[in-house]
């Protein structure tokens, strides 16, 4: 080590703590091939928000509580604020911004793209209030749908378990979710 | 507050051997890093002591089930979304089943392994129990060594473990378990989704003629480390499920157990718990 002393953990010590340099991670987000740089410690968070430009994706708790910040990665429900960027590396990721697209089988226009049926049925049902929770919610209600396209309430509820809303009570979260099952037939081509 | 994020370093070594060397080569300083479920949040709050990390997430020869007549052996990243889609386990040890779908949500559950959970060893953590009722042993390598350690006591104190320098943890390891087990767990949170346990139990019996010919029972949350209370197994082995017989064990219980008053619970109010489940396991057992 090239400073004589240790600082203590976690100190922020621009000056004296020896610094790792920023590396590049290659991964795709949304079906892109995209270069983000970053120190290898950063959350990948941060990374998609700030490198990336991808501000759906919202900060709540930071200690992986809360699911606001729910991505995809390689195709599992993660909480991006745990993830350091360097792991990212090779991986798929889908934000928010990526569950929308052209081949959705329901929901509206929004410019080229349809929405999914969970965003459909969020709308439709009041599933959304403040916005904070929802893009994270509605990551983890996908996620669940591509897992049982069918789900309990049981598994709905489990499903969410992870996502913390502070503004609807869950009760319409949870009359969207079921919703959603019904607008996306059962037989459908999954859902990308 | 936030760590200061430049002053941490990983890498991401090419295998195991590659992983191994690096921390042969500087003994103490690289830290394993699996799905970052603790270490992150450690990050977050400014309280990650070590500052080099390896990043073993994606090593192949830390991950897999495997099955043998003696024994399911599970690769040190398995996680606990893993554990819960393993039918062997849902066969064999559902306590370590029922574990995973305890630990937190869906998002951790995908990134929390199992070995990480060890290597963490927080007494509040939701697998050690079932690990504990299962005789669990680990595979702990290093550059140049390999070796098998009961689990059991392989926790030094709070948060603190027999793993020396340069060691991670490869695989776990459970022995088979005989037909005619009757497992039991159960987690006592704040709610029922995503709490960090106020007490966790686990136990395991075989009943034959109506006495308890063999049990274990270990519990979380109520000591500084995850404990096997074989003082209370003792009471109970070769007896019958009397009231008396569980009174009594209850007693043995009471004394064998150290909980604290903490920000998740009391101490009075784990001991009583503890108790109460001790009588529950013993109902099921009678049922």
């Amino acid at each position: 080590m090239p400073d004589a002393r240790t600082p203590a953990p976690g100190t922020p010590e621009p000056g004296a703590a020896r610094k790792s340099r920023k590396i590049r991670v290659r991964c795709e987000v949304n079906g892109r091939a995209v270069t983000l740089e970053g120190y290898p410690m950063a959350r990948l968070l941060d990374v998609l928000r700030e490198q990336a430009g991808l501000t759906g994706t919202k900060e709540g708790c930071g200690e992986g509580e809360c699911g606001a910040c729910s991505i995809e990665l390689d195709g599992a429900l993660v909480n991006s604020c745990l993830v350091p960027a360097l792991q990212a590396e090779g991986a798929k990721i889908r934000t928010i911004e990526g569950v929308a697209g052209p081949d959705s089988p329901c929901g509206d226009a929004v410019g080229s793209e349809r929405l999914h049926a969970v965003q459909q049925a969020f709308l439709t049902y009041g599933g959304a209030q403040c916005g904070i929770c929802t893009p994270g919610m509605i990551l983890a209600a996908v996620n669940l749908l591509e897992r049982y396209p069918e789900p309990s309430e049981a598994q709905i509820r489990e499903g969410l378990s992870g996502n913390l809303c502070r503004c609807t009570g869950y009760t319409k979260v949870f009359d969207s979710v079921v919703a959603a099952c019904r607008l996306t037939p059962p037989n459908a081509e999954p859902l990308r | 507050m936030r760590s200061y994020i430049p002053a941490y370093e990983m890498e991401a070594p090419r295998d195991l051997s590659d992983a191994l060397k690096r921390m042969a080569a500087e003994p103490g300083v690289w830290k394993p890093f699996a799905g970052g479920t603790d270490l992150m949040v450690l990050l977050e709050a400014g309280k990650l002591s070590h500052r080099r990390f390896l990043s073993i997430w994606k090593l192949p020869e830390l991950r897999g089930i495997e099955a043998t007549s003696e024994y399911v052996t599970f690769g040190a990243l398995t996680t606990y979304s893993e554990m819960r889609r393993s039918a062997i386990l849902a066969r064999q040890f559902p306590l370590l089943c029922r574990a995973a779908s305890e630990t937190g949500s869906v998002a951790t559950q995908n990134r929390g392994t199992l070995g990480g959970n060890i290597a963490n060893a927080s007494p509040a953590a939701d697998s050690p129990p079932a690990l504990l009722v299962y005789n669990a042993e680990l595979e702990l390598v290093s550059a140049s060594s390999s070796r098998w350690v009961p689990y059991h006591g392989f926790w030094t104190g709070y948060k603190q473990t027999g793993l020396r320098a340069g060691e991670l943890i490869r695989s776990i390891r459970l022995p088979s378990m005989a037909a005619g087990w009757k497992h039991y767990y159960r987690k006592v949170g704040t709610r029922r989704a995503q709490a960090i346990s106020k007490i966790c139990f686990a136990a395991a019996a075989r009943i034959d003629a109506g006495r308890l010919v063999d049990v274990r029972i270990a519990l979380g949350s109520v000591a500084p480390t995850v404990l096997r209370v074989l003082e209370t197994e003792n009471a109970l082995r070769g007896e019958r499920l009397t009231p008396a017989n569980l009174s009594a064990a209850q007693n043995v219980l009471a004394q064998e157990i150290a909980p604290i008053d903490d920000m998740r619970s009391t101490a009075r109010y784990r001991r009583r718990i503890a108790q109460n489940l001790l009588a529950e396991f013993c109902e099921m057992l009678a049922a």
